[in-house]
């Protein structure tokens, strides 16, 4: 009655099944390779638009600020400029910031609680439209800071930083509200590469009779030195590349000048600002400003996951 | 016998009181700016908003009476993050399927997880530009130039590495074990990674999935001259080939206006932005957390 069951049956794989498995393999590789073809494309589509403006100008393109379509004059030495200035300048006051922020979270000065609920509302912070951000610096930040802007210039106006009378519009409140964009991605990095140090190095610290600053500043700060410099480089490129809200405050002006208070440019605001109606070389031009812009964050974040490789936590 | 008791007096204790309030001064400085900002924006927008908001077209600007209302940039934003969702998705866990199952850690993968890196530097205007150059000004898409199409693969190209990462990392999550038993039972490469490693890994790959989506739908360089804006609404399918307004736009446009009408509609489109945003954003984390706890057990 009983119907013996063999215990294994052999099952030969039937080819369709086969050449599924191998399709499916197939069709992986090919959508993972779309990163590097779109990655080359993109370099490679801004390059040859900027081709002809490139064999123009040449590099004569980069220390030239006259951006003249009438008489088809470019050179981008004023957005060049104020790209460079407005990151750095505000990665300058986002650093001491976010990392005290950042110690702040990771000690235990106030409750767990607390310092979570901190955490994670800087971190919800990152996730606000940078255009919220121009809005909100349109209407709140500029009122607020124009007084303080006033006093600068009256008592600082011969340093040639706060040399023009300010009116409205100006780099010093872009770099500002670089500096509200940044804090979030800074803060957070430095969190995550400060909460990775292995506990057993403060309590070495502290055993040996380190106060908690001298624990922090020669054991626990150089531990977490190589991820917070990567999350630095990080904020330098999107500080860089960020568009909507700076060129919402920065005043857009090409004219160069050194004054902090006068409106100025970046690559990014004259792209947005001019792309839409741009014709004939001029487009050229911005291709070829955007190519630069390209080149200057691609530097930036290969040195940064350079950085990660080589210095990353031996513990 | 006194050295064991604290000493105010002692330099090390002055500069550790000194270094301690210099790091909550760097807190403040930090947080309150952050809880002011926030604040506003939902006080601000949120007293703008009104029925008819997400009803009507807007209105031109120019007479300062009635702005009207925010519809078709809603719809178009919607409609504009679905187009780049059903592009980056299926490539990016694709690419992140190959990435955690396929490769042997070899050139070939370093180079893409190194390519996903990079691209996501990238600063978002580029990809707008790149877009432009090879669809808006080439008119490739049936003749048509800036349309909500083009602005829908720009931001694909943005959300890309987000989701290709997420894959990645949430699909090495899962433990070798599962794809032994699976392999060892016979299955093959392709139902194992269909029916075990992603079902397994699923909800770690959407919450991330979610949150790129939710930043994609917030970002205005990509779109300012592939979708540049309209006023509009959006009747059909055609539409899709013209100029297509989004929420993100409308707020740049309409802030840079003169008029106060203008103004507040850029503040009442900000608030609903903001709130969505953030609404997906803290959904998604009590999704992770919760998932954390349940699988730590």
């Amino acid at each position: 009655m009983e119907e013996k069951l063999p215990l294994f049956k052999n099952r030969k794989r039937f080819g369709i099944e086969k050449n599924i498995d191998i399709i499916f393999k197939n069709t992986a590789l090919v959508l993972s390779s779309f990163v590097a073809i779109i990655l080359l494309g993109i370099i490679l589509v801004v390059f040859f638009q900027s081709f002809e403006s490139f064999s123009r100008y040449g590099l004569k393109f980069l220390v030239t600020s006259e951006w003249n379509p009438v008489k088809d004059e470019y050179g981008a030495f004023t957005a060049i400029y104020g790209t460079l200035v407005t990151s750095f300048l505000s990665l300058l006051i986002t650093i001491p910031l976010g990392v005290g922020t950042a110690i702040f979270i990771t000690e235990d000065f106030v409750p767990k609680v607390f310092r979570e609920i901190i955490g994670s509302f800087v971190e919800l912070l990152a996730a606000i439209p940078s255009v919220v951000l121009g809005l909100w610096a349109i209407f709140v930040m500029e009122p607020f800071f124009r007084a303080f802007f006033v006093f600068l210039h009256n008592f600082f106006g011969w340093i040639p930083l706060f040399s023009t009378e300010p009116t409205g519009r100006n780099s010093l409140l872009a770099i500002l509200i670089l500096v509200v964009m940044l804090l979030p991605i800074v803060t957070a990095i430095a969190r995550d590469s400060l909460n990775q140090v292995p506990k057993k190095l403060r309590n070495a610290a502290y055993g040996i009779g380190a106060s908690r600053w001298k624990t922090i500043f020669s054991v626990i700060l150089p531990a977490a030195l190589s991820g917070i410099m990567a999350g630095v480089l990080l904020a330098l490129g999107r500080a860089m590349g960020e568009t909507m809200a700076v060129t919402m405050i920065i005043g857009n002006s090409n004219a160069f000048s050194w004054s902090l208070l006068s409106p100025g440019y970046t690559i990014s605001s004259m792209l947005a600002n001019q792309f839409g109606e741009a014709d004939g070389s001029q487009v050229s031009s911005l291709f070829y400003a955007a190519f630069v812009l390209m080149i200057l964050s691609l530097l930036v974040n290969i040195f940064a996951q350079w950085l990660v490789k080589k210095f990353s936590l031996k513990y | 016998m006194n050295s064991l008791y604290y000493q105010k007096r002692l330099s090390r204790n002055i500069g550790d009181k000194f270094f301690t309030s210099l790091s909550v001064i760097c807190a403040l400085i930090a947080i309150l700016p952050l809880i002011f900002l926030v604040t506003y924006i939902l006080i601000k927008g949120g007293s703008q908003i009104t029925p008819e908001l997400f009803t009507l077209e807007p209105n031109p600007p120019g007479d300062d009476l009635d702005a009207g209302g925010i519809n078709p940039a809603l719809i178009g934003t919607l409609i504009i993050t679905t187009i780049a969702s059903i592009i980056a998705i299926p490539v990016g866990v694709g690419g992140g399927i190959y990435l955690a199952e396929y490769s042997k850690g070899g050139a070939f993968s370093r180079f893409i997880r190194f390519g996903v890196n990079v691209l996501a530097g990238v600063p978002s205007i580029i990809a707008g530009v790149f877009i432009y150059a090879l669809i808006v000004s080439t008119k490739i898409l049936f003749g048509s130039m800036y349309s909500g199409l083009a602005g829908g693969m720009a931001l694909s190209i943005l959300m890309l590495p987000t989701v290709i990462k997420t894959t990645d990392e949430g699909l090495k999550l899962v433990p070798n074990e599962l794809r032994y038993a699976s392999l060892g039972v016979g299955a093959s490469m392709y139902t194992t990674i269909l029916k075990v490693t992603l079902p397994s890994a699923f909800r770690s790959i959407a919450t991330g999935v979610v949150l790129g989506i939710a930043r994609a739908a917030g970002e205005t360089a990509p779109l300012i001259f592939t979708a540049l804006f309209s006023y509009y609404y959006i009747t059909g399918f055609g539409d899709l080939f013209y100029e297509m307004g989004s929420l993100a736009v409308l707020i740049y446009n309409f802030a840079l206006e003169p008029y106060d009408a203008q103004n507040k509609l850029a503040w009442a489109a900000s608030f609903i932005l903001v709130l969505s945003i953030l609404s997906v954003n803290i959904f998604s984390r009590i999704l992770a957390a919760f998932t954390e706890k349940t699988k730590r057990v």
